[in-house]
């Protein structure tokens, strides 16, 4: 009786240890991408982009209104192909970066897939597009200067929160989307607040309210459903209303945010904003 | 002494009740007449979603309130319409969950999971719509694209037969439909090349009574309007639940894309029967005729919406808001179209045949580049399930408004990888893409009311004699409007989006509400 009971403890030990060495293969497995270089799986990788993740990253990885272009590095959320594979498989979360096979867009992928698009996305990516040539220094005193970006713009801590939050906004998107976001504002709204299993983000849409008492307010949507409103006004205070108990509530797809046009902020100033905002999230210039 | 006795009045009563339990294909038939009960995915056979229960009404539904709440724990979209069955709750969950629940109370009498492969290829989440009962057993699909039997007093097994190989990307997730002897399924994959087909299983065995192909075979008429061998990876899958008229014995199933999706290049022809509405014989699975929604589609314009039957002035209708965009009124006795109008943005049709059908706009093709077609990809709505309401006689839909940028690529079919040619984004639309619940005007189809969704949502809609109706949004909510004039009546905070259907019934004389949202099933009544 002893006898065979310890025996089968053997067993479970044995069994457990075989798993366990089972599981340790497979993450090891996972640190390496199989297919690196390999175009023919860069290609097959496209094919899986462009149904999984051209809805939010865009056609050829450029970003798109709501996610990231990929085609840049350093990546935000890591740049080793293990770390770009963990988040397509795990997404990001408080991000609209949802795990692989969550939503409705796309398909769920396989472990090779997932590798397969990681291939691809090394395939398009851009070699170092040659430092900024701004001044991150001068940049930074104008962001809290006299470009006033921090009255609503916070970095690494520092500033308002009137607006998007920007450290580290400069590693996922294009030169061309961030300066389109100083110079039309308005024509892409920036993204607020994802909540797990909703579809879309909340946008910084601007909004006008009058209070049942007559008090009119300016501000940011921070969030917002049939009934509610999450409103941060122009001074920083956070009001939440139910929408019936308002006088007027009325939302405006015009940014709260001064369009920076030539005048305003020269191109190279622009430069420097943008210098500023790459350095910041490398843990650069503070 | 009289606590004991009325525990063993109780005692007797539930005896007596599960005695009766045994639900039959009579009961099946006249499922409306037993509105304390839900005993199908949309309630009846005539797939309305609508209830006779009134308790609940617009002069009090001001006053519902979490009765209680079952988790499942699980992550991934909760899909279920649960059955109710004289006093006992039957659902599904995400990964292919199974549980029976009190339904007064939400305790669990049973619970099952099943043991899915890691392989499986389900596209759209690991999700499960619900059961079908008949007798003593329920009935699932599942993601492994097994048909299997649970016994309804303990949730075992009974029976567990294959149906088609998942490694090729078919997968089931819809709730079967039971008519007579036979469970019916329609198998999920229009994103992996497959060739859908819609079963019928011996309720008893499991025993495989017919086949019917989505997509004729070589030799059989509607292959020719397939491009040389594309018939046999064309998708066409059958993924939402079906209605039966019993007069006719015909059985309606509607059909989803081509494949694949996005791209029209190397399947020339009309793709049969693709987003098509199927009328079929139960017994043997034979075509009586057949409705092409959309032609050729490029777009994933699946007609996988709930073909609801509808008696109308002596008219025999089936009625369906599809996700192409457009309400369409069928005679369900010959499958003619009575009228087709649109009820959310459309720009990939902009004529009509002689018939008055939509047909596809040569400028609606997705291009390399890409091409802004309306609605988007998700469609002018889509799974979720809408109500008819033979009071207001209005058709309530869950509408989404958002076009999107279509874009297409060759690509090679690759067993049981995905197959779009495609990708689509979001086209840079000045205005946020919104949802709404549209009540469309039977006669003319055109929108008497519209509640507005801050964003567009997945949940269904129910309607019920109180002249409530009932349905869920992105946000969380879970709301109550007035079935004449779509004004709120209430609303409560689920916490997460809603991704599912509600229901009704009815225990001990009380009215409950369901609707799943997040890994919750919630339950609400009149405080």
């Amino acid at each position: 009786m002893t006898m065979r009971m310890r025996a089968s403890w053997i067993v479970v030990a044995a069994a457990t240890l075989l798993a366990m060495l089972l599981a340790a293969a497979r993450s090891s497995a996972q640190t390496k991408n199989p297919y690196s270089g390999d175009p023919k799986m860069a290609k097959l990788g496209e094919f899986e982009f462009r149904a999984n993740c051209a809805f939010c990253h865009g056609l050829g990885a450029r970003g798109g209104g709501r996610g990231p272009d990929l085609t840049r590095t350093p990546k935000k959320h890591g740049d080793t192909d293990s770390e770009i594979f963990s988040t397509i498989n795990n997404g990001v979360p408080g991000t609209a970066m949802p795990p692989n096979g969550a939503t409705q867009q796309g398909v769920g992928m396989t472990e090779e897939e997932v590798w397969q698009v990681v291939t691809y996305i090394r395939s398009v990516e851009k070699k170092a597009d040659a430092k900024s040539l701004g001044d991150a220094n001068h940049g930074k005193q104008l962001f809290y200067g006299s470009a006033a970006c921090g009255t609503c713009h916070m970095v690494n801590g520092k500033g308002g929160r009137l607006g998007p939050d920007l450290s580290g906004a400069a590693a996922g998107r294009s030169t061309e989307y961030l300066k389109e976001s100083l110079r039309d504002p308005s024509k892409r709204l920036a993204q607020g607040i994802s909540e797990a299993m909703k579809e879309f983000s909340q946008e910084y849409e601007t909004a006008n309210v009058i209070t049942s008492d007559g008090s009119k307010y300016q501000g940011v949507v921070l969030n917002e459903d049939a009934f509610s409103l999450q409103l941060l006004d122009t001074r920083e205070v956070l009001h939440l209303w139910d929408k019936s108990s308002l006088k007027s509530f009325e939302k405006s797809r015009q940014s709260l945010m001064p369009a920076y046009d030539e005048k305003v902020l020269p191109e190279k100033d622009l430069q420097d904003l943008l210098a500023f905002l790459a350095a910041s999230g490398a843990g650069g210039a503070k | 002494m009289k606590p004991r006795l009325a525990i063993m009045a109780l005692v007797a009563f539930s005896f007596a009740s599960s005695a009766n339990a045994q639900v039959t294909p009579e009961r099946l038939l006249n499922a409306s007449k037993e509105p304390q009960n839900w005993l199908m995915y949309n309630g009846d056979y005539a797939g309305r979603r609508f209830s006779a229960l009134n308790q609940i009404g617009i002069g009090n539904a001001g006053f519902l309130a979490p009765k209680w709440a079952y988790q499942t724990m699980a992550g991934g979209k909760f899909e279920t319409t649960p059955l109710v069955v004289d006093g006992v709750l039957y659902g599904t969950g995400q990964d292919d969950r199974a549980f029976a629940l009190d339904a007064k109370t939400g305790r669990p009498i049973w619970q099952y999971q099943r043991a899915l492969p890691g392989d499986i290829r389900p596209c759209c989440g690991r999700v499960n719509r619900g059961l079908a009962i008949l007798g003593d057993k329920l009935f699932m699909g599942t993601l492994d694209s097994h048909v299997i039997a649970l016994d309804t007093k303990t949730g075992n097994i009974v029976w567990d037969v294959t149906a088609v190989d998942y490694t090729k990307g078919y997968s089931f997730t819809l709730a079967p439909l039971v008519i007579k002897n036979l469970v019916l399924v329609g198998v999920s994959g229009g994103e992996y090349g497959i060739r859908g087909f819609i079963d019928a299983y011996d309720a008893a065995t499991g025993e495989k009574k017919w086949r019917f192909y989505t997509i004729p075979g070589k030799g059989e008429p509607g292959n020719e309007t397939w491009e040389g061998e594309s018939w046999k990876i064309g998708g066409s899958p059958a993924w939402i639940t079906g209605t039966y008229d019993q007069e006719t014995n015909t059985t309606f199933w509607t059909t989803g894309n081509p494949s694949p999706s996005n791209r029209g290049i190397g399947r020339a022809g009309d793709n049969l029967y693709s987003n098509s509405l199927l009328a079929l014989d139960p017994d043997t699975g034979k075509l009586k005729w057949y409705f092409q929604f959309t032609q050729h589609d490029e777009h994933d314009y699946d007609a996988t919406q709930v073909p609801v039957m509808v008696n109308d002035n002596g008219q025999k209708l089936i009625v369906q808001a599809n996700r192409n965009g457009f309400f369409f009124v069928i005679d369900r006795t010959n499958g003619k179209l009575i009228r087709a109008t649109n009820y959310a943005k459309v720009s990939w049709s902009t004529e009509k045949d002689l018939n008055g059908r939509p047909i596809p706009s040569k400028d609606g093709s997705p291009t390399p580049e890409g091409n802004r077609v309306c609605p988007g990809a998700a469609g002018a709505t889509n799974w979720m399930s809408p109500t008819y309401d033979p009071q207001t006689k209005l058709f309530y839909v869950t509408a989404r408004e958002q076009c999107d940028v279509f874009s297409t690529a060759p690509q090679p079919y690759e067993a049981g990888h995905a197959y779009y040619g495609s990708a689509y984004f979001p086209n840079e639309d000045a205005e946020p893409f919104y949802g709404a619940l549209r009540a469309l005007d039977l006669k003319t189809g055109k929108t008497a009311w519209e509640w507005k969704h801050v964003s567009p949502t997945w949940s269904g809609a129910l309607s019920t004699a109180g002249g409530v109706v009932f349905t869920g949004d992105a946000e969380g909510n879970f709301i109550a409007l007035d079935a004449r004039s779509g004004k709120p009546l209430w609303h409560f905070q689920c916490g997460a989006s809603v991704y599912s259907s509600p229901m009704t019934y009815a225990v001990d004389g009380k009215q409950y509400v369901i609707v799943a949202a997040g890994s919750t099933l919630y339950a609400f009544g009149l405080q």
